[in-house]
């Protein structure tokens, strides 16, 4: 199990302030503030807030990439900040939101940089390490493109490819930043529907932070809402998604219902109310 | 066989066994031609056999160091890239080469003829000139994106090695004629060492740069994809930087000390490289040091013979190749 105890990352002292500060300047990465979260093992968790709110900075805590300014980050009850960053990427796999490379590489190339963590510091990859990988390649169906350069590759096949390459590390725990941020809707749905597969086949535990209510709704078991950096609301999905979090969340009045053809809750936002 | 195996057995033979034949026939072209047979001829004692001195005194030590701080400067060029995310990046385009040479002109004017543990004053000065000329750029870079943008790069580039070519003008300008003479020659990149005294006095730095290089290629590769990626792959991504940018600046401090800032090498060949082996740094690396150290001893050769009997510097030459070279990627990039 995954949990974040009173974890509170402020950077500065930045965090209760709105993101976008005026004057230009860059903004600060948001914080958060005393954040209790746990993810189960084998469970779908979604982090939703507004822009600002704290969800990737809560994801780099999660991960070990950012150390707590108080409160501790821990692993099956092991703290993250005295794992090295090698074991941890054995456990933890982490999906940024894009990926831009500096240089080209080939589709199995980007897979087999999964294999980091497992060897050690002038260890090629052996005939094993390109199976795992190739196999990670299967699982988000993308193995056909193994010979391709990744620049050539379409917003959803990048992000699939990326996605098996965390596979790759074999860790039972993959945390995503906004999946389907820069993808039209057919590449969203096969992202939903690859990451529920994982879930439910590899048993691979899932926090996603995202935007989308509606991908949330169809793919997380429970949800975990910030805003401002604090949680506002937890708990399931069917408890936590309701019009009044919504419109504390986002200022907008959205009507929540569950719909029989999808199989879970559906969104629909309405119109836009001055937020308190 | 794996992949990357083949790729490394197979350049390495390749631009390996080209650097080797380099460094030999290099010294005998030239002027006054020599013959292999009567270098390698035992019966000849070595103070009667003419041919075996112009090869191992006068252009041996030459060939060399030309391979030296070839294979320095092209590997060099790839940490740096890797380093900043950038595939313009360069010691000589990063204003680093500028930095090194005005550290080594202020040792050399000087007449700090010191040496501590085997590194010459001029070396020193050299790698403490380029470390402060990587420390801007990377502060530079750094002050205002989370990511290393080419036009910051490039301008504070070309800003840097402007601002460090007046300082050198301004040494030169106090210093006096038969000194300046002698650094004019330098500064344009020149490979005309004199015996095997400077090879020596480069080497320390160059290999303990290299050792370094050695352990680098794994998270470079990671460290292109992005450095949360990186990171959350488990690279200690602020100690791979720190390695980087140290291994990095001592390669070119101590290849500028040897022959001078001479340009173009470190982007020119690891981009040739590149289009021939991929981009995993694994191959890169050491393959760029290998062909880096053919091409330099090569373009050492077109500068020795092309005006004979004027020996042109060798960066002339590698600055006629690759300033056009560096306009075409500049253009292909967008």
């Amino acid at each position: 199990m995954l949990r974040a105890d009173s974890v509170t990352y402020v950077h500065g002292g930045r965090a209760a302030r709105p993101a976008m500060l005026p004057g230009g300047g860059q903004p600060a990465p948001p914080g958060v503030q005393d954040v209790t979260m746990r993810v189960e093992r084998g469970h779908v968790v979604g982090i939703l807030g507004p822009n600002g709110s704290g969800k990737t900075t809560l994801l780099r805590l999660l991960a070990g990439m950012l150390r707590p300014e108080s409160g501790t980050v821990t692993l099956d009850g092991t703290n993250v900040a005295s794992v090295s960053r090698a074991a941890l990427a054995r456990s933890i796999a982490v999906v940024p939101q894009e990926t831009h490379l500096a240089f080209d590489y080939s589709v199995l190339e980007i897979a087999l940089m999964g294999r980091y963590p497992h060897l050690g510091t002038f260890e090629l990859e052996g005939p094993r390490d390109v199976a795992v990988a190739r196999e990670a390649l299967a699982a988000t169906g993308t193995l056909a493109l193994e010979r391709r350069s990744f620049a050539t590759l379409s917003g959803g096949e990048k992000q699939r490819v990326v996605i098996a390459s965390a596979l790759a590390q074999q860790a039972e725990i993959l945390l995503l930043d906004e999946p389907t941020a820069s993808l039209d809707l057919g590449y969203q749905f096969d992202i939903a529907a690859l990451l529920a597969r994982l879930n439910r086949e590899r048993q691979i535990t899932v926090v996603v932070a995202t935007h989308d209510l509606n991908f949330a709704a169809g793919l997380c078991s429970s949800l975990v809402m910030l805003s401002e950096g604090r949680v506002v609301a937890a708990g399931r999905t069917e408890d936590t998604l309701t019009s009044l979090s919504i419109q504390a969340l986002y200022g907008v009045v959205a009507d929540v219902y569950p719909h029989h053809a999808a199989g879970h809750l559906t969104v629909v936002p309405l119109r836009r109310v001055r937020r308190d | 066989m794996t992949d990357v195996r083949r790729r490394l057995a197979v350049s390495t033979a390749a631009f390996g066994g080209l650097a080797c034949a380099a460094v030999l026939a290099a010294p005998l072209l030239g002027t006054t031609s020599i013959s292999l047979r009567r270098v390698f001829d035992g019966s000849i004692p070595f103070a009667d056999n003419v041919d075996a001195q112009i090869f191992f005194i006068a252009r041996l030590p030459r060939a060399l160091a030309g391979a030296l701080v070839g294979a320095t400067l092209a590997a060099a060029g790839v940490v740096f890239q890797a380093l900043l995310r950038n595939p313009l990046a360069t010691p000589f385009t990063l204003g680093v080469s500028a930095g090194s040479a005005l550290g080594a002109m202020l040792a050399i004017t000087f007449r700090l003829h010191l040496s501590l543990w085997g590194v010459s004053a001029v070396t020193a000065a050299s790698f403490i000139g380029s470390i402060g000329a990587v420390a801007i750029v990377y502060a530079l870079a750094r002050a205002r994106h989370r990511g290393f943008s080419t036009n910051i790069l490039l301008l504070a580039g070309v800003t840097l090695n402007a601002f460090f070519s007046a300082l050198i003008l301004f040494v030169q300008y106090l210093a006096d004629s038969a000194e300046a003479l002698r650094t004019v020659r330098w500064l344009m990149g020149d490979l005309d060492v004199a015996g095997y005294g400077p090879l020596v006095a480069a080497l320390p730095l160059c290999a303990a740069a290299f050792v370094a290089f050695a352990w680098l290629p794994r998270p470079l590769n990671l460290l292109s994809l992005d450095t949360d990626a990186a990171a959350s792959r488990g690279v200690d991504v602020l100690r791979v930087q720190r390695v980087a940018f140290f291994s990095a600046s001592m390669a070119t401090g101590a290849a500028v000390s040897l022959g001078g800032p001479i340009g173009f090498i470190g982007i020119i060949v690891p981009h040739l490289v590149r289009l021939m082996v991929g981009s995993d740094h694994r191959v890169v690396l050491p393959a760029s040091a290998m062909f880096g150290a053919a091409f330099l001893v090569a373009a050492d050769v077109v500068a020795r013979t092309a005006m004979a009997p004027v020996e042109l510097p060798v960066g002339i030459i590698t600055a006629i190749v690759g300033g056009p070279f560096f306009l075409w990627l500049l253009v292909r990039q967008r």
